[in-house]
């Protein structure tokens, strides 16, 4: 039996840049930062007081009883489905729910929930703590509330690699349609822990730019003056779909998901393998995969998530496992780091890249790394035919996953 | 309190908790099924009446509260 092709036919996003798919490209293609100061009390006594938080609140979208019963990271992702299940015009249109699976997952999960219901805890006793902590805090609430709100009865999943996750849960999703599991996944990541503890403990690893008082310059990936990732929010989901399905009911095709490759590197919890070993396999993995030559594959939307050892390795390892010649972005320079959403916004953006045949700049790219050898979009977006492209995302925990999307 | 006002008291609480329209709230009301308040939510109403009120509302109890008039009683009883 051959294997079917799997395309996109839906996109869905709320993030730093904007509350849908379009204002969040718009945004992308010309430069713009999401990232500004935390004007928050709880911010000042933190070191990093900067993030790239939501363009539009979940409150302006759903209401507000609805919202007491969902964790930030679910509402979210609740309205990032709502959008790619409309875009790819399946509201209507009949589709079986138990051909129907959602793989969709978070880097940290419900944690502003747990710590906000301990708060009450601490405070108030037990009585007090809210009856919907359970299902607020679960790792699966995200997944389990877009399958509840679309119906899906093939199967809900949550995939939980850190920084990889949104890309892994795509992944999976392309396994569950080549399997026959389903004819459609919606899939994606989502995240929002723009909170003190997340934000200290990440601050303590020395992860994150302390670039305070120049918010919007913070996030630069490959630059000299990089001195960490900038935390972003935010939730991108996907609509999958079996390629015949998708011609069947006259859809409107983004791109096919033509391979994937995930590795492990077996060799530290937080740092990277020092040679980008694991990068390198999950990127040749996605390629041959995808069985598409490499000549091809002309843009990479890269992992660079502006710390001083991540974004040059990932060079690296496109060196050793793609070649010299695709045209890099690094759109966290704009998004921010969305942790368990990366992935997935990123591939979105991936996806519209090869669509509008056009590579979104890299801003604060001012004083690039000398080993940067391959090529940027620095600061400007650049036009060209993009027959496929790779989308890379890594995690603490040694997770690398690598996708290629490719020309319908 | 009077009964009404004890309705006045649960009607607030409906509609914080649950979005219950204040004035489709009557004696007569089930809470699950004229009023859609699942068991979670119902938990969240029973927390806040009894702050809201002053009493004390066993788990065992909340099983009888089938109705808003159920509640009103349970409550002007206790306080």
């Amino acid at each position: 039996m051959s294997r079917p092709d799997v395309v996109v036919t839906g996109l869905g996003a709320t993030t730093p840049l904007g509350g849908d798919v379009a204002s969040t490209w718009d945004a992308m293609l010309a430069g713009r930062s999401g990232v500004s100061a935390l004007t928050q009390e709880w911010a000042a006594q933190l070191p990093v007081r900067i993030a790239a938080q939501l363009a539009v609140e979940p409150s302006e979208v759903l209401d507000r009883v609805r919202l007491r019963r969902l964790d930030r990271s679910e509402a979210i992702a609740i309205i990032a489905a709502q959008q790619a299940w409309a875009d790819a015009g399946l509201a209507d249109s009949g589709l079986d729910g138990e051909r129907l699976a959602v793989s969709v997952g978070s880097g940290i999960g419900g944690a502003t929930t747990l710590l906000a219901q301990d708060d009450i805890l601490e405070a108030s006793g037990p009585r007090r703590v809210s009856p919907h902590t359970i299902p607020m805090l679960m790792p699966n609430g995200p997944a389990a509330w877009v399958g509840l709100e679309l119906g899906a009865k093939a199967g809900v999943h949550t995939v939980a690699s850190a920084c990889a996750t949104g890309a892994e849960a795509i992944a999976l999703g392309l396994d569950i349609i080549r399997a026959g599991r389903a004819d459609v996944v919606v899939a994606g990541g989502t995240e929002a822990v723009i909170h003190p503890l997340p934000i200290a403990g990440f601050s303590s690893m020395r992860a994150m730019s302390t670039r305070n008082d120049d918010p919007e310059r913070a996030s630069r990936p490959w630059d000299r003056g990089r001195d960490g990732f900038v935390l972003g929010e935010g939730a991108g989901i996907v609509v999958l779909e079996r390629a015949d399905h998708a011609a069947a009911r006259g859809a409107r095709v983004y791109a096919r998901l033509a391979g994937a490759g995930i590795t492990s590197d077996a060799y530290d919890i937080v740092q990277p393998h020092a040679e980008g070993e694991g990068a390198i396999r999950a990127i040749a993995r996605a390629i041959a995969d995808a069985d598409i030559a490499k000549q091809d594959i002309v843009h990479v939307n890269a992992h660079a998530t502006s710390t001083p050892v991540g974004d040059m390795l990932e060079i690296g390892a496109l060196h050793k496992a793609l070649g010299d010649h695709p045209v890099l972005a690094a759109t966290k320079s704009m998004t921010g780091h969305l942790l368990g959403a990366a992935g997935a916004l990123e591939s979105i953006a991936t996806i519209l890249a090869i669509r509008d045949g056009v590579v979104p700049p890299t801003i604060n790219l001012d004083d690039p790394e000398p080993g940067l050898s391959l090529e940027v979009a620095a600061h400007k977006a650049r036009h060209m035919e993009i027959p496929a492209a790779l989308n890379n995302a890594f995690g603490f925990g040694g997770h690398n996953v690598a996708l290629v999307f490719a020309r319908p | 309190m009077t009964r009404d006002e004890i309705t006045t008291g649960l009607a607030e609480i409906l509609e914080e908790v649950a979005g219950v329209n204040p004035d489709d709230v009557a004696e007569g009301k089930s809470f699950t099924d004229d009023l859609d308040v699942d068991s979670l939510s119902m938990v969240e109403v029973v927390v806040a009446a009894e702050e809201k009120f002053g009493v004390k509302i066993p788990d065992n109890e909340v099983q009888n509260l089938k109705t808003v008039g159920d509640a009103v009683s349970f409550i002007e009883a206790q306080s």
